[in-house]
Protein backbone atom coordinates (compact mmCIF):
# COMPACT_ATOMS: atom_id res chain seq x y z
CA UNK A 1 0.00 0.00 0.00
CA UNK A 2 2.83 2.39 0.84
CA UNK A 3 4.28 1.84 -2.62
CA UNK A 4 0.98 2.91 -4.13
CA UNK A 5 0.83 6.01 -1.96
CA UNK A 6 4.21 7.01 -3.38
CA UNK A 7 2.86 6.34 -6.85
CA UNK A 8 0.00 8.76 -6.17
CA UNK A 9 2.46 11.38 -4.91
CA UNK A 10 4.45 10.87 -8.10
CA UNK A 11 1.38 11.31 -10.30
CA UNK A 12 0.07 14.39 -8.49
CA UNK A 13 3.50 16.04 -8.46
CA UNK A 14 3.86 15.37 -12.18
CA UNK A 15 0.52 17.03 -12.99
CA UNK A 16 1.37 19.92 -10.68
CA UNK A 17 4.67 20.52 -12.43
CA UNK A 18 2.95 20.49 -15.79
CA UNK A 19 0.12 22.83 -14.79
CA UNK A 20 2.16 25.27 -12.76
CA UNK A 21 4.20 26.51 -15.72
CA UNK A 22 1.65 25.87 -18.48
CA UNK A 23 1.21 29.54 -19.34
CA UNK A 24 4.80 30.77 -19.22
CA UNK A 25 5.68 33.46 -21.81
CA UNK A 26 8.70 32.86 -24.08
CA UNK A 27 10.53 35.76 -22.44
CA UNK A 28 10.76 33.76 -19.19
CA UNK A 29 11.83 30.41 -20.64
CA UNK A 30 15.50 30.78 -19.73
CA UNK A 31 14.96 32.14 -16.21
CA UNK A 32 12.34 29.48 -15.56
CA UNK A 33 14.66 26.71 -16.71
CA UNK A 34 17.29 28.16 -14.44
CA UNK A 35 14.77 28.45 -11.59
CA UNK A 36 13.66 24.84 -11.89
CA UNK A 37 17.35 23.94 -12.01
CA UNK A 38 17.65 25.66 -8.64
CA UNK A 39 14.61 23.86 -7.20
CA UNK A 40 16.05 20.41 -7.90
CA UNK A 41 19.04 21.62 -5.91
CA UNK A 42 17.00 20.30 -2.98
CA UNK A 43 18.97 17.13 -3.78
CA UNK A 44 21.38 18.73 -1.28
CA UNK A 45 19.00 17.73 1.52
CA UNK A 46 19.00 14.12 0.30
CA UNK A 47 22.78 14.12 0.03
CA UNK A 48 23.05 15.41 3.62
CA UNK A 49 20.74 12.67 4.90
CA UNK A 50 22.72 10.04 2.99
CA UNK A 51 26.07 11.33 4.24
CA UNK A 52 24.65 11.53 7.77
CA UNK A 53 23.89 7.82 7.62
CA UNK A 54 27.29 6.86 6.17
CA UNK A 55 29.66 4.77 8.27
CA UNK A 56 32.23 7.22 9.76
CA UNK A 57 34.92 4.51 9.55
CA UNK A 58 34.47 3.74 5.86
CA UNK A 59 36.49 6.17 3.71
CA UNK A 60 34.68 5.11 0.50
CA UNK A 61 31.25 5.92 1.93
CA UNK A 62 32.51 9.21 3.31
CA UNK A 63 34.08 10.13 -0.02
CA UNK A 64 30.91 9.40 -2.02
CA UNK A 65 28.78 11.24 0.54
CA UNK A 66 31.12 14.23 0.59
CA UNK A 67 31.01 14.32 -3.22
CA UNK A 68 27.19 14.17 -3.19
CA UNK A 69 26.83 17.04 -0.70
CA UNK A 70 29.45 19.10 -2.55
CA UNK A 71 27.63 18.73 -5.88
CA UNK A 72 24.22 19.28 -4.31
CA UNK A 73 25.37 22.48 -2.58
CA UNK A 74 26.87 23.74 -5.86
CA UNK A 75 23.62 22.99 -7.70
CA UNK A 76 21.57 24.93 -5.15
CA UNK A 77 23.91 27.92 -4.70
CA UNK A 78 24.82 28.28 -8.38
CA UNK A 79 21.25 27.80 -9.53
CA UNK A 80 20.06 30.52 -7.16
CA UNK A 81 22.69 33.10 -8.09
CA UNK A 82 22.23 32.66 -11.83
CA UNK A 83 18.41 32.79 -11.67
CA UNK A 84 18.42 35.75 -9.32
CA UNK A 85 20.78 37.68 -11.59
CA UNK A 86 18.64 37.02 -14.67
CA UNK A 87 15.38 37.97 -12.98
CA UNK A 88 17.01 40.96 -11.29
CA UNK A 89 17.52 42.48 -14.72
CA UNK A 90 13.85 42.18 -15.55
CA UNK A 91 13.03 43.85 -12.26
CA UNK A 92 15.29 46.89 -12.52
CA UNK A 93 14.23 47.38 -16.12
CA UNK A 94 10.57 47.43 -15.12
CA UNK A 95 11.14 50.21 -12.62
CA UNK A 96 13.06 52.28 -15.13
CA UNK A 97 10.50 51.73 -17.87
CA UNK A 98 7.38 52.41 -15.81
CA UNK B 1 10.64 11.32 17.42
CA UNK B 2 9.65 14.95 17.94
CA UNK B 3 12.58 16.23 15.96
CA UNK B 4 11.59 13.99 13.07
CA UNK B 5 8.03 15.32 13.02
CA UNK B 6 9.31 18.87 13.09
CA UNK B 7 11.75 18.27 10.25
CA UNK B 8 9.06 16.57 8.18
CA UNK B 9 6.67 19.44 8.81
CA UNK B 10 9.37 21.84 7.62
CA UNK B 11 9.90 19.73 4.48
CA UNK B 12 6.18 19.91 3.77
CA UNK B 13 6.20 23.70 3.99
CA UNK B 14 9.30 23.81 1.81
CA UNK B 15 7.62 21.71 -0.90
CA UNK B 16 4.62 24.06 -0.92
CA UNK B 17 6.85 27.14 -1.21
CA UNK B 18 8.84 25.56 -4.07
CA UNK B 19 5.65 24.99 -6.06
CA UNK B 20 4.37 28.52 -5.35
CA UNK B 21 7.81 29.85 -6.27
CA UNK B 22 7.80 28.06 -9.62
CA UNK B 23 4.30 29.34 -10.26
CA UNK B 24 5.44 32.90 -9.51
CA UNK B 25 8.46 32.45 -11.77
CA UNK B 26 6.21 31.82 -14.77
CA UNK B 27 4.90 35.40 -14.80
CA UNK B 28 7.13 38.45 -15.45
CA UNK B 29 5.50 40.47 -12.67
CA UNK B 30 6.15 37.98 -9.87
CA UNK B 31 9.21 36.11 -11.16
CA UNK B 32 11.71 37.85 -8.92
CA UNK B 33 9.62 37.17 -5.82
CA UNK B 34 9.35 33.51 -6.83
CA UNK B 35 13.08 32.84 -6.83
CA UNK B 36 13.56 34.70 -3.55
CA UNK B 37 10.84 32.61 -1.84
CA UNK B 38 12.35 29.42 -3.20
CA UNK B 39 15.73 30.60 -1.95
CA UNK B 40 14.47 31.01 1.63
CA UNK B 41 12.79 27.61 1.39
CA UNK B 42 16.07 26.04 0.32
CA UNK B 43 17.95 27.59 3.24
CA UNK B 44 15.22 26.41 5.64
CA UNK B 45 15.35 22.87 4.22
CA UNK B 46 19.15 22.76 4.57
CA UNK B 47 19.13 24.08 8.14
CA UNK B 48 16.40 21.78 9.47
CA UNK B 49 18.14 18.76 7.93
CA UNK B 50 20.94 19.23 10.47
CA UNK B 51 18.30 18.44 13.11
CA UNK B 52 17.46 15.07 11.50
CA UNK B 53 17.93 12.57 14.36
CA UNK B 54 20.69 9.98 14.32
CA UNK B 55 23.02 11.54 11.80
CA UNK B 56 26.82 11.58 11.89
CA UNK B 57 29.64 13.23 9.93
CA UNK B 58 28.46 16.81 10.58
CA UNK B 59 31.94 18.27 10.10
CA UNK B 60 32.36 16.74 6.67
CA UNK B 61 28.83 17.80 5.75
CA UNK B 62 29.38 21.43 6.72
CA UNK B 63 32.73 21.50 4.88
CA UNK B 64 31.17 20.11 1.69
CA UNK B 65 28.32 22.65 1.81
CA UNK B 66 30.74 25.51 2.44
CA UNK B 67 33.12 24.54 -0.38
CA UNK B 68 30.50 23.57 -2.98
CA UNK B 69 28.18 26.44 -2.14
CA UNK B 70 30.89 29.10 -2.04
CA UNK B 71 32.54 27.94 -5.27
CA UNK B 72 29.24 27.92 -7.15
CA UNK B 73 28.09 31.21 -5.62
CA UNK B 74 31.32 32.89 -6.61
CA UNK B 75 31.39 31.50 -10.15
CA UNK B 76 27.72 32.36 -10.65
CA UNK B 77 28.26 35.95 -9.53
CA UNK B 78 31.37 36.44 -11.62
CA UNK B 79 30.24 34.99 -14.93
CA UNK B 80 29.13 37.32 -17.75
CA UNK B 81 25.43 37.40 -18.66
CA UNK B 82 26.30 35.97 -22.07
CA UNK B 83 27.76 32.83 -20.47
CA UNK B 84 24.62 32.01 -18.47
CA UNK B 85 23.49 29.03 -20.58
CA UNK B 86 26.59 26.97 -19.84
CA UNK B 87 26.38 27.85 -16.15
CA UNK B 88 22.82 26.53 -16.01
CA UNK B 89 24.09 23.40 -17.77
CA UNK B 90 26.94 22.79 -15.35
CA UNK B 91 24.95 23.44 -12.15
CA UNK B 92 22.27 21.14 -13.51
CA UNK B 93 24.88 18.46 -14.17
CA UNK B 94 26.06 18.74 -10.57
CA UNK B 95 22.52 18.09 -9.33
CA UNK B 96 22.36 14.96 -11.49
CA UNK B 97 25.74 13.86 -10.18
CA UNK B 98 24.58 14.37 -6.61
CA UNK B 99 21.48 12.22 -7.24
CA UNK B 100 23.60 9.44 -8.73
CA UNK B 101 26.07 9.68 -5.85
CA UNK B 102 23.25 9.35 -3.28
CA UNK B 103 22.25 6.04 -4.84
CA UNK B 104 25.90 4.94 -4.99
CA UNK B 105 26.24 5.67 -1.27
CA UNK B 106 23.10 3.68 -0.48
CA UNK B 107 24.53 0.75 -2.44
CA UNK B 108 27.91 1.08 -0.68
CA UNK B 109 26.16 1.00 2.69
CA UNK B 110 24.51 -2.25 1.64
CA UNK B 111 21.17 -1.00 2.90
CA UNK B 112 19.15 -1.42 -0.31
CA UNK B 113 17.42 -4.81 -0.47
CA UNK B 114 13.78 -4.18 -1.34
CA UNK B 115 13.35 -4.77 -5.11
CA UNK B 116 11.13 -1.69 -5.58
CA UNK B 117 13.58 0.60 -3.80
CA UNK B 118 16.53 -0.93 -5.67
CA UNK B 119 14.76 -0.43 -8.98
CA UNK B 120 14.12 3.24 -8.20
CA UNK B 121 17.73 3.70 -7.04
CA UNK B 122 19.00 2.14 -10.27
CA UNK B 123 16.73 4.28 -12.49
CA UNK B 124 17.70 7.41 -10.56
CA UNK B 125 21.40 6.57 -10.93
CA UNK B 126 21.10 5.96 -14.65
CA UNK B 127 19.23 9.21 -15.33
CA UNK B 128 21.36 11.21 -12.90
CA UNK B 129 24.64 9.95 -14.38
CA UNK B 130 23.49 10.69 -17.93
CA UNK B 131 22.45 14.21 -16.82
CA UNK B 132 25.83 14.70 -15.12
CA UNK B 133 28.13 13.68 -17.95
CA UNK B 134 25.79 15.06 -20.64
CA UNK B 135 25.68 18.47 -18.93
CA UNK B 136 29.48 18.51 -18.63
CA UNK B 137 29.71 17.98 -22.41
CA UNK B 138 27.09 20.68 -23.01
CA UNK B 139 29.10 23.03 -20.77
CA UNK B 140 32.34 22.24 -22.62
CA UNK B 141 30.70 22.90 -25.98
CA UNK B 142 29.08 26.20 -25.02
CA UNK B 143 32.23 27.36 -23.25
CA UNK B 144 34.19 26.65 -26.42
CA UNK B 145 36.45 24.06 -24.76
CA UNK B 146 35.10 21.46 -27.15
CA UNK B 147 34.48 22.95 -30.58
CA UNK B 148 33.52 20.09 -32.81
CA UNK B 149 30.60 17.74 -32.87
CA UNK B 150 31.81 14.17 -33.27
CA UNK B 151 29.56 11.57 -34.73
CA UNK B 152 30.32 7.87 -34.77
CA UNK B 153 29.41 5.74 -37.74
CA UNK B 154 26.09 4.07 -36.91
CA UNK B 155 25.79 6.39 -33.92
CA UNK B 156 22.11 5.62 -33.33
CA UNK B 157 22.79 1.88 -33.29
CA UNK B 158 25.61 2.36 -30.78
CA UNK B 159 23.36 4.55 -28.59
CA UNK B 160 20.57 1.98 -28.56
CA UNK B 161 22.94 -0.95 -27.81
CA UNK B 162 24.60 0.97 -24.97
CA UNK B 163 21.25 1.99 -23.51
CA UNK B 164 19.97 -1.60 -23.67
CA UNK B 165 23.14 -2.93 -22.00
CA UNK B 166 22.86 -0.25 -19.28
CA UNK B 167 19.23 -1.19 -18.61
CA UNK B 168 20.07 -4.92 -18.56
CA UNK B 169 22.93 -4.28 -16.14
CA UNK B 170 20.54 -2.22 -14.01
CA UNK B 171 18.05 -5.10 -13.99
CA UNK B 172 20.84 -7.46 -12.87
CA UNK B 173 21.75 -5.08 -10.04
CA UNK B 174 18.13 -5.10 -8.82
CA UNK B 175 18.57 -8.85 -8.31
CA UNK B 176 22.12 -8.56 -6.91
CA UNK B 177 22.51 -5.17 -5.21
CA UNK B 178 25.78 -6.26 -3.55
CA UNK B 179 27.74 -6.92 -6.74
CA UNK B 180 30.42 -4.20 -6.72
CA UNK B 181 31.83 -5.03 -10.17
CA UNK B 182 28.38 -4.79 -11.75
CA UNK B 183 27.76 -1.48 -9.95
CA UNK B 184 31.03 0.01 -11.17
CA UNK B 185 30.36 -1.15 -14.73
CA UNK B 186 26.83 0.26 -14.50
CA UNK B 187 27.95 3.73 -13.38
CA UNK B 188 30.76 3.78 -15.93
CA UNK B 189 28.37 2.85 -18.71
CA UNK B 190 25.74 5.38 -17.61
CA UNK B 191 28.32 8.20 -17.57
CA UNK B 192 29.61 7.15 -20.98
CA UNK B 193 26.05 7.08 -22.32
CA UNK B 194 25.59 10.73 -21.30
CA UNK B 195 28.77 11.69 -23.16
CA UNK B 196 27.95 9.80 -26.32
CA UNK B 197 24.36 11.07 -26.45
CA UNK B 198 25.37 14.72 -26.13
CA UNK B 199 28.55 14.83 -28.21
CA UNK B 200 26.94 14.77 -31.68
CA UNK B 201 24.40 17.47 -30.79
CA UNK B 202 25.12 21.06 -31.67
CA UNK B 203 23.79 24.32 -32.98
CA UNK B 204 20.18 25.25 -32.47
CA UNK B 205 19.48 21.93 -30.73
CA UNK B 206 21.61 22.84 -27.71
CA UNK B 207 18.87 24.64 -25.71
CA UNK B 208 16.54 21.69 -26.06
CA UNK B 209 19.23 19.35 -24.78
CA UNK B 210 19.99 21.48 -21.72
CA UNK B 211 16.29 21.65 -20.93
CA UNK B 212 15.94 17.90 -21.38
CA UNK B 213 18.91 17.21 -19.09
CA UNK B 214 17.35 19.59 -16.55
CA UNK B 215 14.17 17.51 -16.60
CA UNK B 216 16.32 14.35 -16.27
CA UNK B 217 17.99 15.68 -13.15
CA UNK B 218 14.60 16.53 -11.68
CA UNK B 219 13.41 12.97 -12.25
CA UNK B 220 16.63 11.51 -10.83
CA UNK B 221 16.25 13.66 -7.71
CA UNK B 222 12.63 12.52 -7.38
CA UNK B 223 13.60 8.84 -7.64
CA UNK B 224 16.34 9.22 -5.02
CA UNK B 225 13.70 10.87 -2.85
CA UNK B 226 11.75 7.60 -3.00
CA UNK B 227 14.91 5.67 -2.07
CA UNK B 228 15.58 7.88 0.94
CA UNK B 229 11.90 8.18 1.84
CA UNK B 230 12.24 11.97 1.68
CA UNK B 231 9.04 13.67 0.44
CA UNK B 232 10.71 17.07 -0.15
CA UNK B 233 12.98 15.46 -2.74
CA UNK B 234 10.12 13.51 -4.29
CA UNK B 235 7.83 16.49 -4.75
CA UNK B 236 10.47 19.03 -5.83
CA UNK B 237 12.20 16.50 -8.11
CA UNK B 238 9.07 15.27 -9.86
CA UNK B 239 7.59 18.77 -10.21
CA UNK B 240 10.82 19.88 -11.92
CA UNK B 241 10.87 16.70 -14.00
CA UNK B 242 7.37 17.41 -15.28
CA UNK B 243 7.76 21.16 -15.81
CA UNK B 244 11.15 20.57 -17.42
CA UNK B 245 9.59 18.09 -19.82
CA UNK B 246 6.89 20.61 -20.73
CA UNK B 247 9.50 23.32 -21.24
CA UNK B 248 11.51 20.96 -23.47
CA UNK B 249 8.40 20.25 -25.52
CA UNK B 250 7.64 23.97 -25.88
CA UNK B 251 11.14 24.55 -27.21
CA UNK B 252 11.10 21.55 -29.52
CA UNK B 253 7.74 22.71 -30.85
CA UNK B 254 9.15 26.16 -31.54
CA UNK B 255 11.72 24.50 -33.78
CA UNK B 256 9.29 22.02 -35.27
CA UNK B 257 11.73 19.24 -34.39
CA UNK B 258 10.40 16.35 -32.31
CA UNK B 259 12.60 15.63 -29.28
CA UNK B 260 13.51 12.23 -30.73
CA UNK B 261 14.93 13.98 -33.83
CA UNK B 262 17.05 16.26 -31.69
CA UNK B 263 18.72 13.25 -30.13
CA UNK B 264 18.83 10.82 -33.02
CA UNK B 265 19.33 13.02 -36.08
CA UNK B 266 21.41 15.95 -34.89
CA UNK B 267 21.92 18.92 -37.21
CA UNK B 268 25.47 18.56 -38.35
CA UNK B 269 27.40 19.53 -41.44
CA UNK B 270 27.44 15.89 -42.49
CA UNK B 271 23.67 15.64 -42.22
CA UNK B 272 23.34 18.89 -44.14
CA UNK B 273 25.35 17.42 -47.01
CA UNK B 274 22.14 15.99 -48.38
CA UNK B 275 20.64 19.44 -48.90
CA UNK B 276 20.57 21.19 -52.26
CA UNK B 277 23.63 23.20 -53.15
CA UNK B 278 23.14 26.94 -52.67
CA UNK B 279 24.01 29.05 -55.70
CA UNK B 280 24.91 32.70 -56.05
CA UNK B 281 27.46 34.88 -54.32
CA UNK B 282 27.61 36.71 -51.02
CA UNK B 283 27.72 40.47 -51.47
CA UNK B 284 29.73 42.52 -49.01
CA UNK B 285 28.75 45.97 -47.76
CA UNK B 286 30.29 48.63 -45.51
CA UNK B 287 29.21 50.03 -42.17
CA UNK B 288 28.56 53.39 -43.87
CA UNK B 289 26.17 51.85 -46.41
CA UNK B 290 24.43 49.88 -43.69
CA UNK B 291 24.09 53.00 -41.53
CA UNK B 292 22.57 55.11 -44.30
CA UNK B 293 20.24 52.34 -45.42
CA UNK B 294 18.77 52.17 -41.92
CA UNK B 295 18.94 55.90 -41.07
CA UNK B 296 16.95 56.85 -44.18
CA UNK B 297 14.50 53.99 -44.03
CA UNK B 298 11.23 54.04 -42.10
CA UNK B 299 11.24 50.62 -40.43
CA UNK B 300 14.12 48.45 -39.23
CA UNK B 301 13.74 44.99 -37.72
CA UNK B 302 16.73 43.77 -35.71
CA UNK B 303 17.23 39.99 -35.46
CA UNK B 304 19.79 39.19 -32.76
CA UNK B 305 21.43 35.79 -32.44
CA UNK B 306 24.27 33.99 -30.70
CA UNK B 307 26.81 36.29 -32.41
CA UNK B 308 25.42 39.26 -30.49
CA UNK B 309 25.67 37.28 -27.26
CA UNK B 310 29.28 36.26 -27.92
CA UNK B 311 30.31 39.83 -28.75
CA UNK B 312 28.35 41.19 -25.75
CA UNK B 313 26.97 43.79 -28.17
CA UNK B 314 23.46 44.16 -26.71
CA UNK B 315 24.15 47.61 -25.19
CA UNK B 316 25.59 48.92 -28.45
CA UNK B 317 22.66 47.48 -30.39
CA UNK B 318 20.18 49.25 -28.13
CA UNK B 319 22.16 52.50 -28.44
CA UNK B 320 21.93 52.16 -32.23
CA UNK B 321 18.18 51.45 -32.04
CA UNK B 322 17.64 54.57 -29.90
CA UNK B 323 19.59 56.71 -32.38
CA UNK B 324 17.42 55.39 -35.20
CA UNK B 325 14.25 56.07 -33.20
CA UNK B 326 15.38 59.64 -32.57
CA UNK B 327 15.82 60.01 -36.30
CA UNK B 328 12.23 58.89 -36.78
CA UNK B 329 12.94 55.31 -37.88
CA UNK B 330 10.73 52.65 -36.32
CA UNK B 331 13.06 50.05 -34.85
CA UNK B 332 11.92 46.77 -33.26
CA UNK B 333 13.55 43.51 -32.21
CA UNK B 334 12.44 40.15 -33.56
CA UNK B 335 13.25 37.16 -31.37
CA UNK B 336 13.19 33.61 -32.65
CA UNK B 337 12.15 31.18 -29.89
CA UNK B 338 15.47 29.35 -30.07
CA UNK B 339 17.82 32.20 -31.00
CA UNK B 340 21.02 31.95 -29.00
CA UNK B 341 21.78 28.89 -26.97
CA UNK B 342 18.66 28.84 -24.80
CA UNK B 343 15.05 29.91 -25.34
CA UNK B 344 14.64 33.43 -24.05
CA UNK B 345 18.44 33.93 -24.18
CA UNK B 346 18.02 37.03 -26.36
CA UNK B 347 15.19 38.41 -24.22
CA UNK B 348 17.45 38.24 -21.17
CA UNK B 349 20.31 40.03 -22.92
CA UNK B 350 18.08 42.75 -24.37
CA UNK B 351 16.44 43.23 -20.96
CA UNK B 352 19.93 43.67 -19.52
CA UNK B 353 20.62 46.41 -22.07
CA UNK B 354 17.35 48.13 -21.11
CA UNK B 355 15.21 47.44 -24.19
CA UNK B 356 11.50 47.83 -23.24
CA UNK B 357 9.22 44.78 -23.56
CA UNK B 358 7.04 46.34 -26.26
CA UNK B 359 10.01 46.65 -28.63
CA UNK B 360 10.65 42.89 -28.43
CA UNK B 361 8.40 40.79 -30.64
CA UNK B 362 7.88 37.06 -31.08
CA UNK B 363 8.06 35.18 -34.34
CA UNK B 364 4.27 35.09 -34.76
CA UNK B 365 3.91 38.80 -33.98
CA UNK B 366 6.57 40.04 -36.37
CA UNK B 367 6.69 37.74 -39.39
CA UNK B 368 3.85 39.47 -41.28
CA UNK B 369 5.69 42.82 -40.92
CA UNK B 370 8.88 41.89 -42.78
CA UNK B 371 7.64 42.91 -46.27
CA UNK B 372 7.02 46.44 -44.89
CA UNK B 373 10.47 46.70 -43.35
CA UNK B 374 13.17 48.62 -45.19
CA UNK B 375 15.95 46.72 -43.47
CA UNK B 376 16.15 43.45 -41.57
CA UNK B 377 19.40 43.64 -39.58
CA UNK B 378 20.62 40.15 -38.69
CA UNK B 379 23.22 40.25 -35.92
CA UNK B 380 25.02 36.95 -35.53
CA UNK B 381 21.95 34.82 -36.19
CA UNK B 382 22.04 32.12 -38.82
CA UNK B 383 19.89 29.00 -38.77
CA UNK B 384 16.83 30.90 -37.49
CA UNK B 385 16.70 33.04 -40.65
CA UNK B 386 17.64 30.35 -43.17
CA UNK B 387 14.91 30.22 -45.84
CA UNK B 388 15.77 26.63 -46.81
CA UNK B 389 13.71 25.70 -43.72
CA UNK B 390 10.70 26.71 -45.85
CA UNK B 391 11.78 25.38 -49.23
CA UNK B 392 14.24 22.49 -49.12
CA UNK B 393 12.68 19.24 -47.96
CA UNK B 394 16.04 17.49 -47.78
CA UNK B 395 17.48 20.03 -45.34
CA UNK B 396 17.77 18.93 -41.72
CA UNK B 397 16.06 22.13 -40.59
CA UNK B 398 13.16 21.79 -43.07
CA UNK B 399 9.89 22.70 -41.35
CA UNK B 400 11.42 24.79 -38.58
CA UNK B 401 9.57 28.12 -38.36
CA UNK B 402 11.98 30.93 -39.23
CA UNK B 403 12.01 34.71 -39.12
CA UNK B 404 11.28 35.84 -42.69
CA UNK B 405 14.25 38.20 -42.98
CA UNK B 406 14.48 37.39 -46.70
CA UNK B 407 11.08 39.03 -47.24
CA UNK B 408 12.26 42.43 -46.03
CA UNK B 409 13.14 45.03 -48.69
CA UNK B 410 16.80 44.75 -47.73
CA UNK B 411 18.70 42.48 -45.45
CA UNK B 412 22.00 43.23 -43.73
CA UNK B 413 23.83 40.40 -42.03
CA UNK B 414 26.56 41.08 -39.50
CA UNK B 415 28.73 38.02 -39.31
CA UNK B 416 32.27 37.23 -38.25
CA UNK B 417 33.29 35.19 -41.28
CA UNK B 418 32.08 33.54 -44.43
CA UNK B 419 31.67 30.07 -42.93
CA UNK B 420 28.45 28.17 -42.40
CA UNK B 421 26.59 28.53 -39.09
CA UNK B 422 27.01 26.54 -35.90
CA UNK B 423 24.95 23.71 -37.32
CA UNK B 424 27.10 23.63 -40.46
CA UNK B 425 24.17 24.26 -42.79
CA UNK B 426 24.69 26.73 -45.66
CA UNK B 427 22.36 29.71 -45.35
CA UNK B 428 20.52 30.53 -48.60
CA UNK B 429 19.59 33.97 -47.23
CA UNK B 430 23.18 35.19 -47.57
CA UNK B 431 23.08 34.52 -51.32
CA UNK B 432 19.80 36.30 -52.12
CA UNK B 433 19.84 39.49 -54.19
CA UNK B 434 18.62 41.84 -51.46
CA UNK B 435 21.07 40.62 -48.85
CA UNK B 436 24.37 42.32 -47.97
CA UNK B 437 27.06 40.97 -45.67
CA UNK B 438 28.88 43.12 -43.13
CA UNK B 439 31.85 41.15 -41.82
CA UNK B 440 33.24 41.72 -38.36
CA UNK B 441 32.38 41.18 -34.71
CA UNK B 442 28.93 42.50 -33.76
CA UNK B 443 30.45 44.84 -31.18
CA UNK B 444 32.77 46.52 -33.65
CA UNK B 445 30.35 46.56 -36.58
CA UNK B 446 27.56 48.18 -34.54
CA UNK B 447 30.02 50.71 -33.09
CA UNK B 448 30.95 51.76 -36.63
CA UNK B 449 27.32 52.01 -37.66
CA UNK B 450 26.59 54.18 -34.61
CA UNK B 451 29.52 56.41 -35.53
CA UNK B 452 28.20 56.87 -39.07
CA UNK B 453 24.64 57.55 -37.94
CA UNK B 454 25.92 60.22 -35.52
CA UNK B 455 27.97 61.81 -38.29
CA UNK B 456 24.85 61.95 -40.46
CA UNK B 457 22.93 63.67 -37.68
CA UNK B 458 25.61 66.35 -37.34
CA UNK B 459 25.76 66.99 -41.06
Amino acid sequence: MEGFLYLYVFMLAAFTGYEVIARVPVILHTPLMSGSNFVHGVVLVGAMVALGAADPDDPLQLAIGFFAVLLGAANAAGGYVVTERMLGMFQSKKKGGA
Amino acid sequence: MDAKVLVNAAYFAVAVVFILGLKAMSSPLTARKGIVWAGYAMIAATVVTFAWPGMANYGLMAAAIAIGGAAAWWSGKKVAMTDMPQMVAIYNGMGGGAAAAIAALEFARGEVHDPLVTTLAVIGSLIGSVAFSGSCIAFAKLQGIMEKTYRLPAQNGVNVVLAVVAVALGAYIVGNPGDTTALLAFYGLALFLGVILTTPIGGADMPVVISLLNAFTGLAVGFEGFVLGNPALIVAGIVVGASGTLLTQLMAKAMNRPIANVIFTPMTGAAAGGGEAVTGTMKETSALDAASMMRFGSKVIVIPGYGMAVAGAQHKVWEMAQLLEEAGVECVFAIHPVAGRMPGHMNVLLAEAGVPYDKILDLEEINADFPQADVALVIGANDVVNPVARTDKSSPIYGMPILDADRAQNCIVIKRGKGAGYSGIENALFYTDNCRMLYGSAQQAIAEIIHHIKTMEEA
